[in-house]
């Protein structure tokens, strides 16, 4: 089986653009940011989260938390997908009680990753309200969940994977759609 | 980095990578200890057999914890109520416990090298909570998290061990792992439980054996209790009260040591013996922090070795895929 390059989604000053979107999107809907917090999921949600809460310092001068969630642990196919998956850690330096928050990843796909991550979210507390942001929604959902910030959607096939490739991770920045070919 | 064994029995045959590696592992697992739900169902469905042929109250309830916290199951398996008490054998226990199908075996035995014997009979992972005098894994490894978290390193530290060396498994594991990490150990009790052959236990490692705590003490970074079984004082014969003198750990001697010296102890403490209570409650100890991160580390080992045990069972050559390539599929 090889992978093969079909065509590029985004290109980085696209991705900038769409995050800039993202963050005037959420503030708006949120009506400011008090209470606001965003919680970037490992990997590459952890620097889109970085980079919509720096986007908002532009919008309303406010610092924003950004919160880093591991979802490994709380996966529903361990060894099944990634046999002995490495850990990191998940850093969330704020309570979540009564919290506004909006849960960050690159690529909306089945939905299990967000569920993964809603039970390690309440295992911390209760917040108030947790929305979903995400760069790409592929479609495919196996759950019943949907993002509220989507950055672009984009029809898929089983067969196809979407790379988001960020500089800070992957040293380049761009969205790909690569398949896989017999 | 990787951890690729089946098992953890020893700490000796790691590499300082693979130690690094299972530390590492633990801290998700320490923060988990802070959130107000502990409870995950990562290993759901999964059981863990605690098999403590020797009596063990801490590490028993702590690999107990880890489990439960991790949604796995328990068996438990005492000495005092087992069937070897009717003449079973140690193998044949093992097998019943094996025949009803847990997914990790946790093992405490008297005897050295009993669970390297029984894990060369099992197709699960054997995890080692201490045999004999050889090694207690999980203990090393959580002293070493705690040295980590208060000092910030393991690294080129000057390590005091204090008591009865020679029968302690805590202090081989610790040398063993210590030691990669470029730790300079002084052994310091009465010379019968501190013999001068432990100075060539680890190879590549500084140990010298010295017989005064004053000596031991000076520019310590860490100094390590090890519990005094009374009754082994027995033989040959050394009062309580002379140990004490001679070697009990109080704040005078402590002052001996670097200013931010920590002081471990393994447990069970036994207070005006090897140690004041001054000293075990004071700033520089770190006993309850060694406690509660000791369920961090065995979850972080109970998890990497069930959750790599993959499901065709034996030997796996397991490799670490992170994930990126998770990220494939959501």
């Amino acid at each position: 089986m090889r992978i093969v390059e079909k065509s590029q989604l985004m290109s980085a000053p696209e991705i900038d653009r769409t995050l800039q979107r993202l963050a005037h999107e959420i503030v708006e809907k949120s009506g400011g940011t008090k209470n606001l917090a965003l919680i970037g999921i490992v990997r590459r949600g952890v620097p889109l989260a970085q980079r919509i809460a720096q986007a908002m310092r532009g919008i309303d001068g406010v610092e924003v938390p950004v919160g880093v969630l591991d979802i490994t642990l709380y996966r529903d196919d361990l060894s099944k997908v990634a046999p002995m998956a490495v850990l990191r850690s998940s850093d969330i330096p704020f309570g979540v009680d009564n919290m506004d928050l909006v849960l960050i990843d690159d690529v909306l796909y089945t939905g299990r990753t967000i569920r993964a991550a809603m039970n390690g979210l309440f295992d911390l507390g209760r917040p108030k309200r947790v929305s979903l942001c995400v760069l790409i929604d592929r479609g495919h959902r196996e759950m019943p969940i949907e993002a509220q910030f989507i950055g672009r959607h984009v029809q898929t096939s089983d067969t196809e994977i979407i790379e988001v490739r960020l500089r800070e991770i992957d040293k380049q920045e761009r969205v790909v759609l690569v398949d896989r070919v017999e | 980095m990787s951890y690729n064994f089946r098992d953890l029995l020893a700490l000796e045959p790691l590499t300082a990578d693979e130690l690094s590696f299972l530390l590492d592992q633990s801290k998700p697992f320490q923060e988990i200890q802070k959130h107000p739900l502990k409870k995950l169902a990562t290993l759901r469905g999964k059981t863990v057999a605690l098999a403590f042929f020797e009596t063990s109250t801490r590490t028993r309830i702590s690999f107990g914890a880890a489990a439960s916290r991790l949604g796995a199951d328990t068996m438990n398996l005492q000495a005092e109520a087992s069937s070897l008490k009717k003449g079973e054998t140690l193998l044949d226990t093992v097998f019943n416990l094996y025949a009803m199908k847990p997914d990790c075996l946790v093992m405490r035995h008297a005897a050295s090298g009993a669970t390297d014997y029984v894990a060369r009979h099992l197709d699960i992972p054997v995890v080692n909570a201490g045999d004999g005098t050889h090694e207690h894994p999980s203990q090393g490894l959580l002293d070493a998290l705690t040295i980590r978290d208060r000092l910030g390193t393991i690294k080129n530290l000057n390590v005091t061990i204090l008591g009865d060396i020679v029968h302690s498994r805590v202090a081989r594991s610790n040398i063993h792992l210590l030691g990669k990490f470029g730790c300079k150990f002084a052994l310091c009790g009465p010379a019968m439980w501190v013999p001068r052959e432990l100075e060539k236990i680890a190879p590549g490692t500084p140990i010298r054996c010295v017989y005064r705590i004053e000596e031991a003490l000076d520019g310590a970074d860490v100094i390590m209790m090890l519990r005094v079984q009374t009754e082994r004082l027995d033989d040959p014969p050394l009062s309580v009260n002379d140990y004490v003198l001679l070697y009990q750990l109080n704040a005078v001697r402590l002052r001996r040591a670097s200013p931010n010296a920590i002081v471990l102890h393994p447990g069970p403490m036994n207070r005006g013996i090897e140690i004041t209570p001054e000293v075990a409650d004071g700033p520089q100890s770190c006993v309850l922090e060694q406690v509660t991160n000791g369920v961090a580390v065995r979850m972080a080992i109970l998890y990497l070795l069930i959750s790599g045990a993959s499901e065709s069972g034996t030997h796996p050559a397991l490799e670490v895929k992170s994930k990126e390539s998770a990220n494939a599929s959501d």
